[in-house]
């Protein structure tokens, strides 16, 4: 019988902090944040709006997302763009299973947070019965800077370090087992968008 | 050559041909008639695309793993693949198996339905009022022609006419609308074929287009401007120096496109002689818009079945010779050319007047005069209550999206909903068209010839 | 040839252009808002098409149906045209008239099939296979007569009349029936 190891790896945060691990730890959020690399996932009239925030006059460049990756093993970030319809349901768990860890959603416009306008047979009623959402964008479809302010939302909640403990917390990605008790941390209310840019 | 029949009894007996004595009589040899192969000029272009279409006849859910072992690239062994429906083409969520041999595709067929909206459905649910914001996201490259063509089923159902400021502005709209669709067709092009500068160009000429929606509608996309009886609002003050400003702007950067692409050897290369259609194959697919424009039928909504006030502006319909891909790009960037010139009439011939049919059933007072009289206050809650109550009938009206022929076929049972809203969606129709055009190409062609027809899912699957 | 409804305000009503092609025999013709409407029998249909693509309409612009449950005393139709719960309506457009013809085609609830046109326009192939998936009608002779907007598994035709809408209760609005 195989003695299980005392050492269990619990990610960053619950190395004891000095001085050196919190700049690391620090570090490697800024990087985090600041190449935050989306999947193509457009879907429908939100999909536009997410290019015209990729393109020159709202430029994502500027936060290091401008490379939409199309695979989505060398991305970071699934933005829903548009109504997910009930036959594409199994396709957005299958894209959002093939990212690796960290990842984060963005659940863009109307229809992909509640279904939006179409409450009927065809569309799936808000994408987070399919993944879970970490930011929802409202508008139909949100302009540019809605979409670059929920970016910039989710890039503070990073900051912060809030996402990356509340995955932990959940057990979600890369195989690790933790129960709560060993965390001592409860997931918190979600909190509403503040008006206003998160500094 | 004698035929065996068998008799009832089991028994055969041996019956002399009847061809046999004729050719006897005769002495010349039969004619097997329509059994015969005729010449390829005098096939009809059903027969073709059934015994050389190219479309791949597998249920969407058919095993699609190769094994590698099992594949033999020597023998020339096929394989089938998915393309899509999440994929960097930045056409929406569109999937094609493709049936290939090395990099050639044999077979192919557009798999849909990714993005279903039960827009139908939901269009017996909305009153005639609500029921533009409901079309105008079928078509999202062009929200202000899905919005017309329901106007313009609903007009013609109620029989109401509208006063030519309305129709004038409606022109206007729809045809920056064309030069919108088109500059964004353009960019995602050229994106497709790796001109990444291509697509920033276009956005950026999106960006002007876009703030001059965003400063007559309201919106920037999916406007609900383009009412039954009118419009919604009048033309700002100060539009005609902006839509001058664009005018000249968007000409000039025109040449910056063809800079860009048009003399560029390699663009040339990828496109050109890549899915040739035939004019006749165009039509027996029921394909419209620039595919067939570009096969050279010269037919164009606006010139052959004139709506609005197209009779009375100027402009060419722009016609290819090959049918390639490159003729749909050079057609498609000459109308940007047209459609400027266009509203460059529309800025001079635009009439004054009422921007909406007076008609008190069919639109709503202005804000101001509810405060003052009642019955522009009751007038202003049934109608956006309840709505407009067209007599009982049935029409189809279509109008040329950037895309093709946009219809409408709208069924009235005397209520304040309709019975029956479909739309004839120009890209649902011009899907059909894609397995007889990626026959026999590669498949670095899939993605130019896909981008050429220029599909809006949208409005494909509804 | 029937008036079913005035046409809009300024159009005299055309006169009937299906009466001076031949081939059509005595097919019923209606007019709705000015449009002219054939009204063939469903054996008749593939028939009076073939004609009508022989007399130059090059291509059909439009293949969709109805389902009158809930409606059937609205609409009106000529004599010799029994009301049944679907009707196909098939649009055609001649190039050369610049004119478009639609053909109602009545087809009954316990048998809803209908002949295929995609021998006569291959264009008709996605058309009719929405029909199927959205009505239930089967096309009888068509190449692939599956599911095209629904996903394959799905059970039921969604704008039948008595489908529902598929709703979900939200604040304020209770659960599924039309607004």
């Amino acid at each position: 019988m195989v003695e299980k190891s005392s050492f269990e790896w619990k990610g960053l945060e619950s190395l004891s902090h000095n001085f050196l691990t919190g700049r690391l730890e620090d570090f490697v959020k800024w990087s985090r944040r600041n190449s935050m690399w989306p999947t193509t996932f457009g879907l429908a009239c939100c999909a536009i709006e997410m290019m015209a925030a990729g393109a020159a006059d709202y430029d994502l460049a500027r936060f290091g997302m401008e490379v939409f990756r199309p695979s989505p093993r060398q991305s970071d970030l699934l933005i829903v763009a548009g109504r997910l319809s009930q036959k594409m349901a199994p396709v957005l768990r299958q894209v959002y299973d093939q990212m690796v860890e960290p990842k984060w959603v963005i659940s863009m416009g109307v229809c992909a947070s509640t279904g939006g306008m179409f409450n009927n047979y065809a569309i799936v009623q808000g994408v987070d019965e399919i993944v879970p959402v970490d930011v929802y964008a409202p508008g139909c479809p949100p302009s540019p800077q809605t979409l670059i302010h929920s970016i910039l939302t989710l890039h503070e909640k990073v900051r912060t370090g809030e996402i990356t403990q509340r995955r932990r917390a959940r057990a979600g990605g890369a195989a690790v087992d933790l129960s709560s008790e060993v965390a001592g941390w409860t997931q918190p209310l979600p909190q509403p968008v503040r008006i206003g840019t998160p500094r | 050559m004698t035929r065996e029949v068998t008799t009832e009894k089991g028994a055969t007996e041996t019956e002399p041909n009847p061809a046999d004595e004729a050719r006897a009589r005769l002495g010349s040899e039969t004619s097997e008639a329509s059994q015969e192969l005729a010449p390829r000029e005098f096939t009809d272009a059903t027969r073709l695309l059934i015994e050389e279409g190219g479309v791949l006849r597998l249920p969407e859910s058919a095993a699609l793993d190769v094994d590698p072992d099992e594949f033999d690239f020597a023998e020339g062994d096929t394989m089938i693949i998915n393309l899509g429906p999440q994929h960097p083409s930045t056409h929406g969520v569109l999937r094609v198996m493709l049936e290939l041999r090395g990099e050639t595709v044999l077979r192919a067929k557009p798999v849909i339905g990714y993005l279903h909206t039960g827009m139908e459905k939901t269009g017996e649910q909305l009153t005639y009022l609500q029921g533009t914001t409901n079309v105008t996201r079928m078509d999202y490259l062009s929200p202000l022609s899905n919005e017309l063509v329901f106007s313009l089923a609903v007009e013609e159902l109620l029989g109401v006419q509208l006063p030519p400021r309305a129709t004038w502005i409606r022109m206007l709209m729809t045809e920056l609308n064309r030069i919108n669709s088109h500059v964004t067709w353009a960019a995602t092009n050229g994106m497709d074929l790796a001109s990444t500068t291509m697509m920033i160009f276009g956005f950026r000429e999106r960006e002007l287009l876009l703030s001059f929606f965003e400063k007559t509608t309201g919106l920037r996309m999916n406007t609900n401007y383009i009412r039954p009886g009118g419009v919604a609002a009048d033309l700002p003050d100060g539009w005609e120096d902006d839509v001058d400003a664009i005018a000249e702007t968007i000409a000039l950067r025109l040449d910056d496109y063809d800079e860009l692409l048009t003399g560029q050897p390699i663009f040339r290369e990828r496109t050109e002689g890549v899915g040739v259609i035939s004019p006749e194959m165009c039509l027996a697919m029921g394909a419209t818009g620039p595919i067939l424009r570009a096969s050279g039928v010269p037919w164009d909504l606006r010139r052959s079945m004139p709506y609005l006030a197209y009779d009375e502006v100027d402009f060419d319909v722009i016609v290819g010779t090959v049918g390639d891909t490159f003729d749909r790009y050079a057609v498609r960037l000459n109308e940007i050319r047209e459609s400027i010139r266009i509203v460059r009439q529309v800025l001079d011939k635009m009439p004054s007047g009422d921007y909406r049919a007076q008609d008190a059933k069919v639109t709503p007072p202005p804000r101001a005069r509810i405060d003052e009289s009642m019955e522009a206050l009751i007038h202003h809650f049934k109608l956006f209550t309840s709505g407009m109550e067209p007599p009982e009938g049935e029409v189809y009206v279509a109008v040329e999206s950037p895309r093709g022929e946009l219809g409408c076929y709208m069924v009235a049972d005397g209520t304040n909903k309709p019975y029956r809203m479909h739309v004839r969606a120009p890209s649902f129709v011009n899907l059909q068209s894609l397995p007889p055009l990626l026959r026999n190409s590669l498949i670095a062609d899939t993605v130019a010839i896909l981008s050429s027809v220029d599909p809006v899912l949208g409005e494909v699957d509804r | 040839m029937t008036e079913t409804a005035p046409p809009a305000t300024g159009v005299v009503a055309p006169a009937s252009v299906a009466h001076g092609i031949a081939g059509l025999g005595d097919v019923p013709v209606s007019f709705s808002r000015g449009q002219e409407v054939l009204h063939p029998a469903r054996d008749r249909y593939v028939a009076v098409a073939q004609a009508l693509k022989e007399a130059a309409f090059v291509t059909c612009s439009d293949l969709t149906a109805t389902d009158y449950l809930t409606a059937q005393e609205a609409r009106a139709l000529p004599e010799g045209v029994t009301a049944e719960r679907f009707e196909v309506v098939t649009t055609l457009l001649s190039h050369e008239r610049r004119l478009r013809l639609r053909l109602r085609v009545q087809v009954p609830e316990t048998d809803a099939t209908c002949p295929t046109l995609f021998f006569l326009y291959p264009g008709t192939e996605n058309l009719e296979r929405e029909v199927f998936d959205l009505f239930g009608i089967d096309f009888v002779g068509h190449p692939d007569m599956t599911r095209i907007l629904m996903p394959e598994e799905w059970e039921g035709h969604p704008l039948r009349k008595d489908y529902g809408m598929g709703r979900v209760p939200v604040q304020f609005k209770d659960a599924p029936g039309p607004r």
